[in-house]
């Protein structure tokens, strides 16, 4: 494929990159997929993994990362495009350091979570949902069922899956996050 | 081996159709419409828009008529309370982000969503408090605008391109009520078959930058025709307003094109709308070419067959309809002719995902027929003939540079049949003004063998006739008695006295989707093979 | 047990023996725990037997249908002269529902053995266990867990020594509720957008990649081991009211009760006792106003429909609603009940795949109706539009993201129509700013 720029996204007001495009799929992720290649019939069944794997590596999922795994596994970019918007957790644009979520759907909704959220908010200086932070720290969003509905409010730090935050619990929480 | 038949009712109408049908085929054949905007019969069916949900008696839910398989013995209601009102509830939800815009929307007249709305929609919307979805207008390539608003998702385009054109560009994103059809980054829809997207779009949401707001769905006359751009042979209907050719859209031939046309057929429909036509018989008298009646004009063709000495040249187009390249030639019938026609040839772009489909190398229409009638596909050494000719007739042929220079010097022996006179030939010593294919009926013979009506679209202008009734004529000498032919129909049915490979054909024979003949050469296995 | 509280004595401790234990996460703890010695049992036996053995212990599928998993497995081709697949969802995110996770987390590896004997009953020579992407600590131990057990030779090429073949792979989800419909989790291991596909034909003929495929519950498969080590007669020797219901049901209980927690009871418990006894009632001062039972796609029960509730597929459904995945939300008198419903709707709206048009529009419809309600804008005539685009939005579609959509909003308006009403007369104070 050829070296693309990191596309400015028409939705997205993401700040454009000159720097030519690093292929993923190199050295050691692309060693990584390669493993996965016989758990599966068909080299489409990577996709969901390979989209993960670019996520881990660059944060994010660019077009001309979407571009990249289609060429590998033999997609078509619209194709690879279509799954990704598909999926909630993939980011299609860059998103603050630390990437919080926060449970609100039902069960959450009626023990208070909102105000957790709001707490989250404050903390982090976003301002709004899905708004990443003026020092690029934090970046949050509401998020449906966490599937911890027994321990209100379950949030994601990254990676990290949190119970039973509380307003009050939310500055130590987040510290930990620089 | 003969399908197993089943027997359903469907609307009280018993109909038996082979085993595997579905219900909304099946429907079809009992007369029987189910409102449908996701089924399309040359694509695959998702059975997502939920509209041709009809109840089947014996099942608790509505059932998808496009993938429901029929069942020995099977009642079911398409007009039922329960299935309107299930469609019902469709175009409302349909309804509520779609903008309404029909005064100025392409589709309107033509568009599923306002015709089934019309039949079974409410009266009046319960969304009116709200601002419907808005997205702004995409361009997705070069004859293709995508206005996401008017979608209804039902990914026809997507699935066209995906699983026939076999290049999916498109794709749908985002889910829930936030999805639209998406074109991948940095792509265009610019396929050689992406127009058919713009058929495929049951509402305004795709439209044809060539036909944006050209013209009202109901101002148009549709005639079925032939595409003129291949050997394919593509049906199609060419749309017309006020006898002008707006448009060539695909007629469906499940044998040679199912529901498609290229976007080279597609756009190639200029040239029968332009004003610089011959209009009337034109002689040569003291030097130049003056206006004159056809019984004149016939007169003078047939004094010059009488006197013409030595070889012939007939170079003639490969667009021309069988009929007139058949009488044409047999007006020449005498020893030493050279007829021919000129074959442009471009790339084969096939529909990858339809066999035998494809926009042919041979960029004529009636290659098959010109050879059936005699005329051979050796242009250079045709109009080279033609310098040493005693009598050349051109039949409408498309000239470039090279082949004007070479017949412009042909002083009394040229007759120009044609559409158009270019400056070269006006020393010629007769010019005939002769119809295009929108403006008579003929037929075509297609590549696999396939004989194919095309019906007038538009009227000639001024005195042009099909160049089978002035070979007719001519032939036919003058007098009361003469036997000329009088209809296209007449002239085709007397072709198989002239070619064995159209024996015994007539036009009703053929009706709308042709019939199969054995060609020459070597494509004639191609015509056994086929139905 | 009542994990993260400690076991109450009316809980049937099964699958859940082992929650907060952390030494049962490794190979070597699991056996010596007894675990994996169903698996060897099953490799002993011909797959129709460890079948017939299911259909005998009247497990039914713990995902939220309830169908017989032993029928299930039967439905599979007798032949294996092409794979065959068994997927494990663990996609769980039916809001209202978090047992799945600590079976995962907890009891790794029994949930790689009932995986191992479903694949020889099925003759699947791969299983894939389709594991929700939010759930990263689950994903984590279950990845450890899979080496473990390829490392003790309880998964690869020759599953103890008995000959046969069974692969394990995770996959991980990455953010859609309809995943968790087997036909969408099948396309989205497929690598494509998660739309649940249309049945016929059902993945027992053409599953994942086309061929035949079980889908079972995380659940289910982990009841799997105790069945093959006890017996059938045993397993449905579990059952306290209809015979058809056997066995324990992990119910996770959340919402306003006093200790939330995923608790293990016998098939037919009662939820007052659940929810009074084991779960330590409501919150201190309140009382219960609303159920919902089986995760948040199923009708909402009232206080008196719980009260008489029996916690089985039948019970649940002769008490107005459906068992489902088992994932309570428990609501007392201080919940706003207009203000959950439109949470629900607007999760649904959220997930919507967008391929039915009374999905895509229905669910976004109704949940701006409920804003424009909450926020005192309602109109006389909303609740019967409500109850007309519900009734639009159930049957209708590919699969049932709708119809769940639809079912709190039709069963809170015929139950709590006084709540809505108020909003509707000005009466409550709006619960939005604008709609």
């Amino acid at each position: 494929m050829s070296l693309k720029s990191e596309q400015t996204s028409a939705h997205g007001g993401v700040p454009e990159t000159t720097a030519p495009y690093q292929p993923v799929f190199v050295g050691a992720a692309r060693a990584e997929l390669e493993r996965l290649r016989p758990s599966y019939p068909t080299m489409q069944a990577l996709l969901l993994p390979a989209l993960w794997i670019i996520q881990r590596e660059r944060g994010w999922i660019s077009e001309a990362a979407m571009a990249e795994a289609g060429e590998v596994l033999k997609l078509t970019p619209a194709y690879v495009k279509g799954v990704v918007t598909f999926y909630t957790m993939y980011h299609t644009h860059p998103v603050g350091r630390h990437f919080i979520q926060v449970c609100t759907t039902s069960p959450c909704s009626i023990c208070g979570s909102e105000e957790t959220l709001a707490a989250i908010l404050r903390y982090t200086g976003c301002g709004e949902l899905g708004a990443t932070s003026s020092d690029g720290r934090f970046t949050v969003i509401e998020v449906e069922c966490l599937g911890a509905c027994g321990f209100v409010t379950p949030i994601m730090v990254d990676d990290d899956f949190i119970e039973s935050v509380t307003p009050e619990r939310v500055p130590d929480i987040l510290a930990r996050y620089p | 081996m003969a399908d197993e038949l089943l027997t359903v009712t469907i609307d009280g109408i018993a109909v038996q159709v082979p085993k595997g049908t579905t219900i909304i085929e099946a429907a079809k054949q009992a007369g029987v419409l189910v409102p449908h905007y996701c089924y399309h019969p040359s694509l695959p069916s998702p059975a997502l828009c939920r509209m041709c949900l009809v109840e089947v008696e014996k099942s608790a839910k509505l059932q998808p008529a496009c993938v429901t398989a029929v069942s020995e013995g099977q009642v079911v209601h398409v007009s039922s309370e329960k299935a309107k009102e299930a469609r019902k509830g469709v175009l409302e939800f349909l309804l509520i982000n779609h903008p309404l815009d029909c005064p100025i929307c392409d589709q309107s007249g033509e568009c599923e969503l306002q015709d089934y709305t019309f039949q079974e929609g409410r009266a009046s919307t319960r969304y009116s408090e709200y601002a419907k979805r808005y997205n702004p207008v995409e361009d997705f390539g070069p004859d293709i605008i995508y206005v996401p608003n008017r979608c209804i998702l039902c990914t026809r385009c997507v699935r066209f391109m995906e699983d026939v054109a076999e290049t999916p560009v498109l794709n749908v994103s985002e889910r829930g009520d936030r999805a639209y059809i998406g074109i991948a980054p940095e792509q265009e829809l610019d396929h050689a078959w992406s127009g058919n997207v713009v058929d495929l779009c049951p509402v305004g949401s795709l439209l044809s930058k060539d036909f944006l707001h050209k013209a009202r769905a109901w101002d148009l006359d549709k005639t079925a025709s032939i595409c003129p751009g291949c050997t394919q042979g593509c049906n199609i209907n060419i749309d017309t307003r006020d006898d002008v050719v707006v448009r060539f859209r695909p007629r469906p031939n499940l044998d040679v094109n199912r529901h498609f046309m290229c976007d080279y057929g597609r756009m190639g429909y200029r040239w029968l709308n332009r004003g610089d036509r011959l209009e009337a018989p034109l002689m040569l008298d003291g030097g130049r070419l003056v206006a004159t009646d056809w019984d004149t004009a016939l007169d003078r063709f047939g004094a010059l067959l009488d006197d013409a000495a030595g070889p012939a040249v007939l170079l003639a187009s490969g667009r021309t309809a069988t009929e007139s390249l058949g009488f044409v030639r047999r007006l020449l019938d005498r020893p030493d002719v050279t007829a021919a026609i000129k074959v442009p040839l471009g790339d084969e772009a096939p529909l990858a995902g339809i066999p035998n489909l494809a926009l042919r190398r041979e960029r004529v229409p009636n290659l098959h027929g010109a050879q059936l009638a005699g005329y051979g596909t050796d242009w250079a050494a045709a109009v080279r003939a033609a310098s040493t000719a005693g009598l050349v007739v051109l039949l409408d042929p498309e000239l470039d540079r090279d082949d004007l220079a070479a017949l412009s010097g042909l002083p009394g022996r040229l007759v120009v049949m044609g559409t158009l006179l270019a400056d070269e030939l006006r020393g010629a010593e007769l010019v005939l003004p002769v119809t295009t294919m929108a403006e008579e009926n003929g037929t075509y013979v297609n590549r696999d063998g396939r004989v194919q009506r095309f019906l007038q679209a538009k009227a000639p202008p001024g005195m042009a006739r099909p160049a089978w009734w002035i070979a007719g004529e001519v032939l036919a000498g003058p007098g009361p008695d003469a036997d000329a032919p009088a209809t296209a129909a007449d002239a085709f049915a007397r072709l198989g006295a002239m070619y064995a490979a159209f024996a015994g054909l007539t036009y009703a024979e053929l009706g709308l989707t042709g019939r199969m003949i054995p060609l020459m050469g070597t494509s004639g296995a191609a015509a056994g093979a086929a139905r | 047990m009542g994990f993260p509280y400690p076991s109450d004595p009316r809980e049937t401790v099964l699958l859940s023996k082992y929650f907060g234990d952390a030494g049962a996460r490794s190979y070597t703890g699991w056996t010596e725990r007894g675990g994996y010695e169903g698996v060897k049992t099953a490799l002993g036996m011909a797959p129709e037997a460890v079948v017939e053995e299911m259909k005998a212990s009247g497990l039914r599928g713990r995902g939220g249908a309830g169908f017989p998993t032993g029928l299930k497995w039967s439905l599979m081709p007798k032949k294996a002269d092409k794979p065959h697949y068994l997927v494990c969802n663990a996609d769980e995110s039916e809001p209202g529902t978090f047992k799945d996770r600590e079976i995962m987390r907890w009891t790794p590896h029994a949930l790689i053995e009932g995986c191992l004997i479903a694949a020889h009953a099925i003759r699947a020579e791969r299983i894939y266990i389709y594991i929700r992407g939010e759930y990263t600590e689950p994903l984590a131990i279950m990845e450890r867990a899979v080496a473990e057990a390829y490392a003790n030779g309880a998964a690869g090429e020759n599953v103890f020594g008995s000959g046969t073949r069974i692969d394990v792979t995770l996959h991980r989800g990455a953010g859609a509720y309809i995943c968790g419909e087997e036909t969408a989790m099948l396309n989205s291991l497929e690598g494509k957008r998660g739309n649940p596909r249309i049945k016929p034909p059902y993945p027992a003929q053409a599953g994942v990649f086309g061929l035949p495929t079980t889908i079972n519950n995380v659940e289910t498969l982990a009841a799997v081991p105790h069945i093959m080590v006890r017996g059938a007669a045993w397993y449905k020797s579990l059952s306290l009211s209809n015979p058809k219901s056997t066995g324990t049901k992990l119910i996770s209980v959340c919402g306003h009760v006093a200790r939330p927690g995923n608790y293990e009871v016998t098939m037919g418990t009662p939820m007052r006792e659940l929810i009074y006894d084991m779960c330590g009632g409501m919150r201190p001062g309140r009382t219960l106003k609303a159920v919902i039972p089986g995760g948040s796609s199923v009708p909402i029960m009232n206080a008196e429909e719980a009260d008489r509730c029996l916690l089985d597929y039948e019970g649940v459904v002769a008490a107005g609603s459906m068992l489902g995945s088992a994932g309570m939300i428990v609501m007392d008198d201080s919940t706003d009940m207009v203000r959950a419903i439109w949470r629900l709707a607007k999760f649904y709206a959220h997930e919507s795949c967008a391929q039915c048009t009374q999905c895509r529009e229905g669910t976004a419809w109704t949940t701006k109706i409920l804003e424009r309600i909450l926020a005192g804008l309602g109109k006389e005539s909303d609740l019967q539009l409500l109850l007309d685009l519900s009734e639009n939005m159930t049957g209708k579609t590919i699969c049932v993201l709708s119809d769940s959509c639809a079912a709190p909003i039709v069963s809170g308006i015929q139950k709590f129509r006084g709540e809505f009403d108020a909003y509707l007369a000005k009466a409550r104070t709006p619960a939005m700013a604008t709609a």
